[in-house]
């Protein structure tokens, strides 16, 4: 009695073939079920996702290596430009220079030819005042000279004391 | 048994038939007091029988099984005192057995051990769709509504994050994958995962099922022939996809001695049917303990109560067991999960032991490179 009793009571321990018969085939068609149109979708739903998640980010890494690399063409590109600046500025500079030096020797140039021409002009001009005065002066001494003559050749012996005069001044040169 | 009962019926608490009954199985669905549930029976015996529960007669409560039960008794008193007298009480006794059953439906009654037989001896197999049974079904409804709304949630919206529902399961099916089946199987991962993801919830909601009072803790998952279903479906799988280098493993261990071959082979084969019993009787014994834990603590509060004649005594009674049954109620919510872990895990690991390319000769070169 004592042994039934524990056996009847311990009957959680002797699988019941109904149950197990109900847990095979509801398990089985669950699982095909579960496979079919739940597990399986997932499965690939998740891995899909992932790949696309992984392929993103591997986008997104190369995207940023372009970056990087567009920044240092930038930035060559824009040293370029900044020595293309220096040097044109340079050359403007230089330009400047040149233009600024040549046009100061033209300009003296100019003005030494300038000066020239007006010191040739004043020579002239002087040359032809003196010339001028020159010719007007014999006049004037001639007039002087006539008129002088006509009065002193009326007195003798003046006249011969001034041929004298002259005489000596010669000798004396 | 029966006398426990009777007893029980006179107002006395017989704690152990208390546990045993509520880890047990049954054919009906008792959910509180007077509140049973009728569920059918189907039981195949000359044909199929399909009835409700209700039509049958309640297990030995019957004045004739108790009578029987007196009779059996005496008889075994008997045969103790006098073989020979007491063999022939026993088989006059037996016949009596047989014909006292006098509450039967067409002949069907429960035995001893809870199923449906009939009078008559016959073969009979009980199909009834049991407390177990039907929680099984339920179970299945909720793992099929909920995964099946979350693969349509992948579908619906492919490529985004996850929300709802979806967002709450993700994790947990990652969790699987990642954690439980890809370091086992590898590669091969992706063939096995459904099963191993049906497993896995399958017996989570089905541990957790048996936490619930107000359904009156269906013990699913701690019953040993649904366990044994389980492990039979591991057992299955390891085997009929394992490689020539798992069965070379087992009939002809390499670099062995003849002689310790006699000994190993053996040991071998019975592992292979080792691995998936200890699988059944872990998950059996774990679950079916937290539920006599519990309800043993519960039945504290009638042991002190004397069944409800001593109130003072039910106080007390209540004042320890409460707070014990919550603490066993959260860590029995941790073992769920646990063992729907471990089943899982050792499931992954034992269909990938059974498919690993062992490379012999390697692992003696390297042996022997370390040696020198």
């Amino acid at each position: 009695m004592t042994t039934m009793t524990l056996l009847g009571a311990f009957d959680i321990i002797t699988p019941d073939p109904g149950l197990f018969i109900w847990t095979v085939l509801v398990f089985l068609i669950l699982l095909w079920l579960l496979n079919k149109f739940a597990f399986g979708p997932i499965k690939d739903a998740l891995k899909k996702r992932e790949e696309g998640i992984a392929d993103a980010l591997h986008q997104a890494q190369k995207a940023r290596e372009e970056m990087a690399n567009m920044k240092a063409d930038n930035e060559k590109i824009l040293n370029e430009a900044r020595e293309e600046r220096s040097r044109m500025l340079r050359e403007a500079k230089d330009a400047k220079d040149q233009i600024i030096t040549e046009a100061r020797e033209k300009a003296n140039a100019e003005y030494n030819r300038i000066v020239d021409e007006a010191k040739g002009a004043i020579n002239n001009q002087k040359m032809a005042a003196l010339i001028e005065i020159k010719n007007n002066v014999g006049n004037m001494v001639l007039e002087v000279s006539e008129k002088i003559l006509r009065r002193e050749l009326d007195n003798k012996a003046d006249q011969e004391q001034y041929i004298k005069q002259l005489v000596d001044e010669i000798k004396v040169k | 048994m029966a006398g426990q009962v009777s007893a029980a019926s006179e107002g006395k608490y017989d704690a152990k038939e208390f546990a045993m009954h509520h880890v047990a199985d049954a054919h009906e669905w008792h959910i509180v007091g007077g509140l049973t549930i009728p569920l059918p029976c189907i039981v195949i015996h000359d044909g199929l029988h399909v009835f409700l529960s209700n039509k049958m007669p309640s297990a030995h409560h019957g004045e004739a099984a108790e009578a029987t039960e007196e009779a059996h008794e005496a008889v075994t008193d008997n045969i103790h005192a006098d073989g020979v007298e007491g063999t022939m009480v026993v088989e006059h006794h037996e016949t009596a057995e047989h014909t006292a059953h006098h509450e039967t439906y067409n002949g069907f009654y429960y035995s001893e051990s809870g199923r449906i037989v009939h009078e008559d001896g016959g073969f009979t197999l009980d199909l009834s769709i049991t407390k177990n049974v039907a929680t099984l079904l339920i179970v299945s409804i909720i793992m099929l509504l909920v995964f099946t709304s979350v693969a349509k949630a992948y579908k619906r919206r492919e490529g985004e994050a996850p929300k709802g529902l979806q967002s709450f399961m993700e994790p947990l099916i990652l969790f699987v994958r990642d954690e439980v089946v890809r370091p086992n199987l590898g590669k091969k991962s992706d063939k096995y995962l459904p099963y191993l993801l049906t497993v896995f919830f399958f017996i989570w909601i089905s541990n957790m099922m048996g936490l619930i009072p107000i359904i009156a803790n269906p013990n699913l998952s701690g019953n040993i022939a649904v366990t044994c279903a389980l492990a039979l479906m591991t057992f299955l799988i390891t085997n009929l996809h394992a490689n020539k280098y798992y069965w070379g493993h087992i009939f002809n261990p390499p670099g062995v001695p003849g002689f310790v071959k006699v000994i190993l082979v053996p040991i071998e084969i019975a592992g292979i049917f080792i691995k998936p019993v200890a699988l059944m009787i872990r998950l059996f014994a774990n679950i079916t303990a937290g539920h006599i834990i519990i309800i043993s603590l519960v039945g504290l509060i009638f042991v002190f109560g004397n069944a409800g004649e001593n109130l003072g005594g039910g106080l007390g009674g209540a004042a320890v067991a409460v707070p014990f049954t919550l603490f066993m109620s959260v860590l029995e919510l941790l073992v769920a999960f646990l063992q729907a872990f471990i089943f899982t895990m050792l499931s992954a690991l034992f269909i990938s032991l059974a498919q690993e390319d062992h490379h012999h000769d390697d692992h003696a070169e390297h042996a022997s490179a370390a040696h020198h």
